[in-house]
């Protein structure tokens, strides 16, 4: 006989075609029934996408140079007894820490007090019309332009000779060398500092730390020691091999003064990872947090307005249940609905959150950062929210009895 | 035909008498009835519904109804007709008594078996047609077909075949809101005829129609029955039930036989 026996399941094929013309039916309901999942999908994904953003911006800024850069100062700290104990750095901190595996350069830096003397580009002593400069007089190391990265324009470094024997020759920043009329160095030109006359032998141009040095007018420490009676240097600068920062920075303290190495400051990088691991859960939980309550009202709307469509749909549920369909039938046709209304929230959600992204970055300047893959699962995640918020609606719809749904519509 | 009054009195049967046409064993009987077979066997059934007091919506129904009868059942509103029509097409259980569908006795069965005999056996015309208002006419008359196990390909070539019987051919892919109330009954009676049903019910299939559309859907039955289909029309118009080749009468939810002149 031509009996065809009842599916237990429909075909995914016409099941999927039943959800998705129940869906369309209603497009303005379907707009305000998809808004919560929108919201909160876009949410999850813009703040996400930020968040990774803005930790990349973060890790950004600690680039190769920051990660490998220590600063040893001189400290004070309370004594035992009440009284205030200072360390010095002693002259040769920079060789000392120089023997520790992973240092590349060091050198030390100190503000050199010329007693009121003014920096000048000529010997003139004209009361009236000389040009004065306020030009700051600092002291280094020969290793502290390598440890700070400094580039010249013109000319060279002093070196350890020039430091040990107090010669007078000066290396100059380049805004100091732009206030006092120096562009070369070739014909040996000079500068006054108070009536001392010092031989510019170098201009450096830039400096990756320490950019007080382009403004400066810098002596070698055995000058700035004989001629103006430097007490001690004021920082060691070390650059490191690329990862040893927090070795180093763990060390150097002890190398530099093996008495009282509890005395300075060492300023260390943050560890890199540490950091952004920091800054990026910091924002991501309060983010996802956001998100997710988006998402909880967004299930709720799903739930909400599918009741509400099951009220509405009582007599096509009548009809169904009396061309064959099983509560089963019935059941699945609303949770297919749902899932679809719930993926068709997360597609429009990923796609608006990924636009808020690149918005926002573009608007600060920043590289929009997003893992494609969270893009990619957002939409399965409306679903999954369909999935629950359709659950009980369907069942209710499943208990809808067939002679209640036919009777009087 | 015959008008109703005269008969009433005459016709009235003691309920426990038997009478010629209900009650009889089709299982034998049935055969030698022209050969035809019995498709609904109801015997002593009730259904009330629970309420203070308990309402007796039809009482000791005693029906039989043969493969190619047209059989209309016909009572005031309020008499219990929809009700017989739920019971009939397994929408609804019996409170008390047995209901043989093609031999089966259904009152015991599963939710999902009566389902399954539903879409399989029955099909259904109401008065207020329920088709889906956002779905062609072809997806509607496709739809009594979409819980059986028939390819797609099929199930959209019987339901073009089955508009063309009722004369809706051109209609195809219109919207059933765009349709007049007896072609949209046209296409709510495809929708039944589609999955090829033993047994045709229909409740109050002209109720929402003027005389001129109800004749249309009326002359769609004659030549149904025609064809040889079993149906079963529930009205409270005693013209409609005229042109049925055997009547019945409910009253306060109890059936009574009526001699066709
Ligand atoms: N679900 C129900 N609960 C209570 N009473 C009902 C229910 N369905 C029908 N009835 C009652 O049963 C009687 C018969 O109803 P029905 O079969 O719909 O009559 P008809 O279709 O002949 O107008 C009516 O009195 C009606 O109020
Ligand atoms: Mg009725």
């Amino acid at each position: 006989m031509r009996r065809a026996p009842l599916r237990r399941r429909l075909a995914l094929r016409d099941l999927l075609g039943e959800a998705l013309a129940g869906v369309a039916a209603r497009p303005s309901r379907l707009a305000l029934t998809t808004l919560g999942t929108v919201v909160g999908i876009a949410a999850l994904v813009a703040t996400m996408g930020l968040g990774q953003t803005a930790s990349g911006q973060i890790s950004g800024r600690f680039d190769a140079t920051s990660a490998v850069r220590v600063v040893v100062e001189a400290g004070e700290r309370e004594g035992t007894d009440g009284g205030v104990k200072i360390t010095e750095l002693p002259w040769d901190a920079a060789d000392r820490v120089s023997r520790l595996a992973g240092v590349a350069a060091a050198g030390t830096f100190a503000q050199v007090a010329v007693e009121g003397a003014q920096v000048r580009g000529v010997p003139v002593s004209d009361p009236g019309g000389a040009v004065e400069h306020d030009v700051p007089v600092a002291a280094g190391s020969p290793g502290l332009f390598d440890a700070v990265n400094a580039v010249l324009s013109d000319g060279r470094f002093f070196d350890a000779g020039h430091d040990g024997r107090g010669d007078p020759v000066v290396v100059l920043g380049r805004y100091a060398a732009e206030r006092l009329g120096v562009n070369r160095v070739d014909s040996q030109p000079s500068i006054f500092i108070g009536d001392r006359p010092f031989t510019v032998i170098g201009i450096i141009d830039s400096a990756s730390h320490r950019s007080e040095l382009l403004d400066a007018v810098v002596l070698p420490m055995g000058t700035a020691d004989s001629l103006y009676g430097l007490d001690a240097p004021g920082a060691l600068e070390i650059r490191t091999e690329l990862g040893a920062a927090q070795l180093i920075g763990s060390q150097a303290a002890l190398a530099v003064a093996p008495n009282d190495p509890e005395l300075l400051n060492v300023d260390v990088p943050p560890a890199p990872g540490s950091l952004r691991d920091e800054v990026s859960t910091d924002v991501n939980v309060l983010f996802l947090a956001l998100g997710g309550l988006a998402l909880l009202v967004g299930g709720l709307g799903i739930a909400n307005i599918t009741l509400l469509s099951v009220m509405e749909r009582i007599s096509e549920i009548g009809l169904r249940r009396a061309v064959g369909a099983t509560r089963r039938h019935i059941a699945n046709q609303f949770v297919v609905e749902s899932i679809v209304i719930g993926f068709l929230g997360g597609l429009i959600g990923a796609a608006a959150g990924v636009l808020a992204t690149v918005g926002v970055s573009m608007a600060r300047g920043w590289t929009p950062l997003l893992d494609p893959g969270l893009a990619a699962v957002a939409p399965f995640l409306g679903a999954l929210i369909g999935l629950v918020a359709g659950t009980y609606p369907a069942w209710r719809a499943s208990t809808i009895e067939p002679i209640a749904a036919l009777r009087g519509g | 035909m015959t008008p109703s009054e005269p008969f009433l009195s005459s016709v009235l049967q003691d309920e426990h008498s038997e009478p010629p046409s209900a009650g009889r064993n089709h299982e034998e009987q049935g055969e030698q009835d022209q050969g035809r077979r019995t498709v609904v066997e109801m015997i002593g059934v009730c259904r009330t519904f629970p309420g203070t007091p308990e309402v007796h919506a039809v009482r000791d129904i005693n029906l039989t109804i043969s493969e190619g009868e047209y059989l209309s059942i016909v009572g005031p509103s309020g008499s219990g007709k929809s009700t017989l029509l739920h019971l009939l097409g397994l929408l609804d259980r019996p409170s008390v008594g047995t209901y043989l569908l093609d031999g089966v006795d259904v009152s015991e069965l599963s939710d999902a078996k009566r389902s399954e005999l539903r879409g399989e056996r029955i099909g259904f015309v109401f008065q207020a047609f329920h088709l889906l208002q956002h779905r062609s006419v072809l997806e509607n008359v496709e739809l009594s077909m979409l819980y059986r196990r028939i390819p797609r390909r099929e199930r959209t070539k019987r339901a073009r075949d089955t508009l063309d019987r009722v004369g809706l051919k051109h209609r195809v892919e219109f919207s059933p809101q765009t349709l007049s109330g007896g072609e949209r009954q046209r296409v709510a009676i495809a929708r039944a005829l589609a999955a090829e049903p033993s047994l045709l019910l229909a409740d109050e299939p002209t109720g929402n129609l003027d005389s001129g559309n109800a004749d249309a859907v009326l002359d769609v039955f004659d030549k149904l029955h025609g064809e040889g289909l079993t149906l079963a029309v529930i009205t409270h118009d005693d013209d409609v039930s005229t042109r049925a080749d055997r009547r019945v009468r409910i009253a306060d939810g109890t059936l009574t036989d009526e001699v066709a002149s």
